[in-house]
C-alpha cells in the first residue's frame, strides 16, 4: 500500500513536475548537441561517439549514457503514470457534462496537455526507434547518425512529422513551465506574470533550435 | 425585453434531468437574476407547474448560496454572483441556458440546487484553528504584519459558493481549499496546524472526489470574491513541504 499522502492529488502533480524539469533539461542539452549538425559531418559523428565514450576511464564506456537514459526512462513513467492516475480521477470528477460551456482564461496550451502529452509519447518512440536504436531508416540506413539524420529529413512527411510534433512539445512546455512553478509552490501574483512570460521565451528557443536541423535539410542547407 | 430560457429541470437525485424551455416577457433590465427566476416561478406556480428549484439565502452576494450556470459560464457573464448579476447584462431576445454547478462531489438535489456538503467536510478537517475558549484576549496581544493581515483577509472572503468547482475542466476544489489554507497559514494563531492542516483537508477533498488541479485557472477567473490563483501555489508549498514535516498525519 502507498501511503496515503504520496497518493493525494497534489503529490502526483508535484512528481509530474519534477520528472517533468528532468525531461526539458534533457531537452535543453538535447537541442545545444544537435546544432552541431551545422559543423557537418565530422562534427556531429564526433559529438555522437563522444557521448558514448565520456568520463571514460572513470565511468564504464556508454556509463554516463545510460545514467541519463535511466533517469529519463524512470521520469517518463513517472510522468506518464501520473498524469493518468490525474486525467482519470478529473474524469470521474464530472461525470456529466455541461450542456453549454463557456471558456474564460484557460489557454490552447493548458486544455492540450493530456492529448498533446499522448501524441509526444509516441513522437518520442517513432524518434527513438529512428535515430537511436535505428530500427527504422527512412531515407536509407547508415552507420553515420549525420547520414540517418540527413537521409531522413530529406523525406518530406518525416520532416513534417518532426516539425509537427516539434510544435506539440513546444505547447506543452509554455503551460508546463510555469506550471511547475506553480505546483511546486514557487509561484506567487507578482511572479506569475514572470513565470508564464519566462516558459513562453524558453518553449520559443527550444522549439526554434530544434526546428532548424530538420528545416535546413529541407531547404537543402544540410545535406 | 423578452427571453427565451433553457433550464434544467430534473426532480431528484434519481432523476436524469433535461433542458426545457420556457419564455419570460416583460423582465426589468433593474431586476436581479433571481427576481427574473421568482417572476417565472410566480408563474408556473400560478399554472400549476412545479417552479424551478435554486438556491439562495441573503441575495446580497455574501452566503455563496445561489450557485449556477448561467450561459457557460458559473454566475453568468459578470463576475459576481447569480443574487448580484442584472437584467442589463442580457438583451432583448437573449436565449439563456441555466445548468447546476456540475460535479461528482456536488450531487444534484433538484433542478438547480445542489448538495455542497463536501465542502463542509473539508472544512471539518482542517479549516480552522484549536484555541482555548474563555474571555476574549487583547485584540493587539498577537501583532500581525499589515501585509499578511490584508492577504489573509482577502483568503478568508471565500463564500464557499463553489464556482470554482463549477467551472474547473476537473471539477477540483483547490481554489476554495487553498483559500482557507492560505487565510489561516498566514496568521500567527493558525501556524501549530499548519502542517497537518493541510495535508487533512487536502486529504479530504481527494476522498469527496474532486478532481486535481492543473493550473488552468479557471476558478480565479469566475470567483466572485477575486480569490487569486497564487493561494493554489501557496497550499501546494504548504503542502510538500508538510510531507517531511512530523506534524502531518
Ligand atoms: C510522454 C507523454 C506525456 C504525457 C502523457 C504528458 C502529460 C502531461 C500532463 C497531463 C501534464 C499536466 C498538465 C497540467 O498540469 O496542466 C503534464 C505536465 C508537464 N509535462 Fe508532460 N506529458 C508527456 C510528456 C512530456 C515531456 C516529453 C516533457 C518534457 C520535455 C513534459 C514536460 C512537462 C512539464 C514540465 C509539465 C508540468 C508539470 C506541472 O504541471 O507542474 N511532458 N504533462
Ligand atoms: S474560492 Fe471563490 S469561487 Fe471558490 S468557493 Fe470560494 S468564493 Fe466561491
Ligand atoms: S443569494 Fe447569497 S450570495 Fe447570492
Amino acid at each position: 500500500m502507498i501511503p496515503t499522502r504520496y497518493r493525494s492529488s497534489v503529490f502526483l502533480k508535484a512528481a509530474m513536475a519534477v520528472t517533468g524539469a528532468v525531461m526539458v533539461l534533457f531537452l535543453i542539452m538535447h537541442m545545444v548537441g544537435n546544432l552541431k549538425a551545422f559543423e557537418g559531418q565530422e562534427s556531429f559523428d564526433a559529438y555522437s561517439h563522444w557521448l558514448r565514450v565520456v568520463g571514460y576511464p572513470a565511468v564504464p564506456e556508454g556509463g554516463l549514457l545510460w545514467a541519463i537514459r535511466i533517469a529519463l526512462t524512470v521520469s517518463v513513467v513517472v510522468h506518464i503514470a501520473s498524469a493518468t492516475v490525474l486525467a482519470l480521477r478529473a474524469r470521474r470528477a464530472r461525470p456529466q457534462r455541461y450542456q453549454t460551456r463557456k471558456r474564460v482564461r484557460q489557454s490552447y496550451a493548458s486544455r492540450t496537455m493530456r492529448w498533446g502529452g499522448v501524441i509526444i509519447a509516441v513522437f518520442v518512440l517513432y524518434h527513438i526507434l529512428h535515430l537511436t536504436v535505428n530500427v527504422i531508416a527512412p531515407g536509407g540506413a547508415s552507420d553515420s547518425p549525420y547520414e540517418r539524420l540527413v537521409n531522413g529529413f530529406q523525406q518530406p512527411l518525416v520532416a513534417v512529422f518532426y516539425i509537427v510534433s516539434l510544435l506539440l512539445v513546444g505547447l506543452h512546455l509554455q503551460h508546463g513551465l510555469w506550471s511547475v512553478f506553480a505546483t511546486l509552490g514557487a509561484s506567487s501574483g507578482r511572479r506569475e506574470p514572470l513565470l508564464r512570460g519566462g516558459a513562453t521565451a524558453l518553449s520559443v528557443l527550444l522549439i526554434a533550435g530544434f526546428m532548424l536541423v530538420p528545416v535546413s535539410v529541407m531547404i537543402g542547407w544540410v545535406s | 425585453m423578452n427571453l427565451t430560457l433553457r433550464i434544467w429541470r430534473q426532480k431528484g437525485s434519481e432523476d436524469k434531468g433535461r433542458m426545457v424551455r420556457y419564455e419570460v416577457a416583460d423582465v426589468s433590465p433593474d431586476m436581479s437574476f433571481l427576481e427574473m427566476l421568482d417572476v417565472l416561478n410566480e408563474r408556473l406556480t400560478l399554472e400549476g407547474e412545479e417552479p424551478v428549484a435554486f438556491d439562495h439565502d441573503c441575495r446580497e452576494g455574501i452566503c455563496g448560496m445561489c450557485g449556477m450556470v448561467i450561459n457557460g459560464v458559473a454566475h453568468g457573464p459578470e463576475v459576481t454572483t447569480a443574487c448580484q448579476l442584472h437584467m442589463r447584462s442580457f438583451s432583448d431576445g437573449d436565449t439563456i441556458d441555466i445548468e447546476p454547478w456540475r460535479a461528482k462531489a456536488f450531487p444534484v438535489v433538484k433542478d438547480l440546487v445542489v448538495d455542497r456538503g463536501a465542502f463542509d467536510r473539508i472544512i471539518q478537517a482542517g479549516g480552522y484553528i484549536s484555541a482555548p475558549t474563555g474571555s476574549a484576549p487583547d485584540a493587539h496581544s498577537i501583532p500581525v504584519a499589515k501585509a499578511d493581515a490584508d492577504r489573509a483577509f482577502d483568503a478568508a472572503t471565500c463564500i464557499g459558493c463553489g464556482a470554482c468547482v463549477a467551472a474547473c475542466p476537473n471539477a477540483s476544489a483547490m481554489l476554495f481549499t487553498a483559500a482557507k489554507v492560505t487565510h489561516l497559514g498566514l496568521l500567527p494563531q493558525g501556524q501549530p496546524e499548519r502542517a497537518s492542516r493541510v495535508v487533512r483537508m487536502v486529504d479530504q477533498m481527494d476522498a469527496e472526489d474532486f478532481g486535481g488541479c492543473t493550473n488552468i485557472g479557471e476558478c480565479a477567473a469566475v470567483c466572485p470574491k477575486g480569490i487569486p490563483l497564487e493561494t493554489i501555489s501557496r497550499l501546494n508549498h504548504d503542502l510538500l513541504g508538510s510531507l517531511s514535516g512530523a506534524d502531518a498525519k
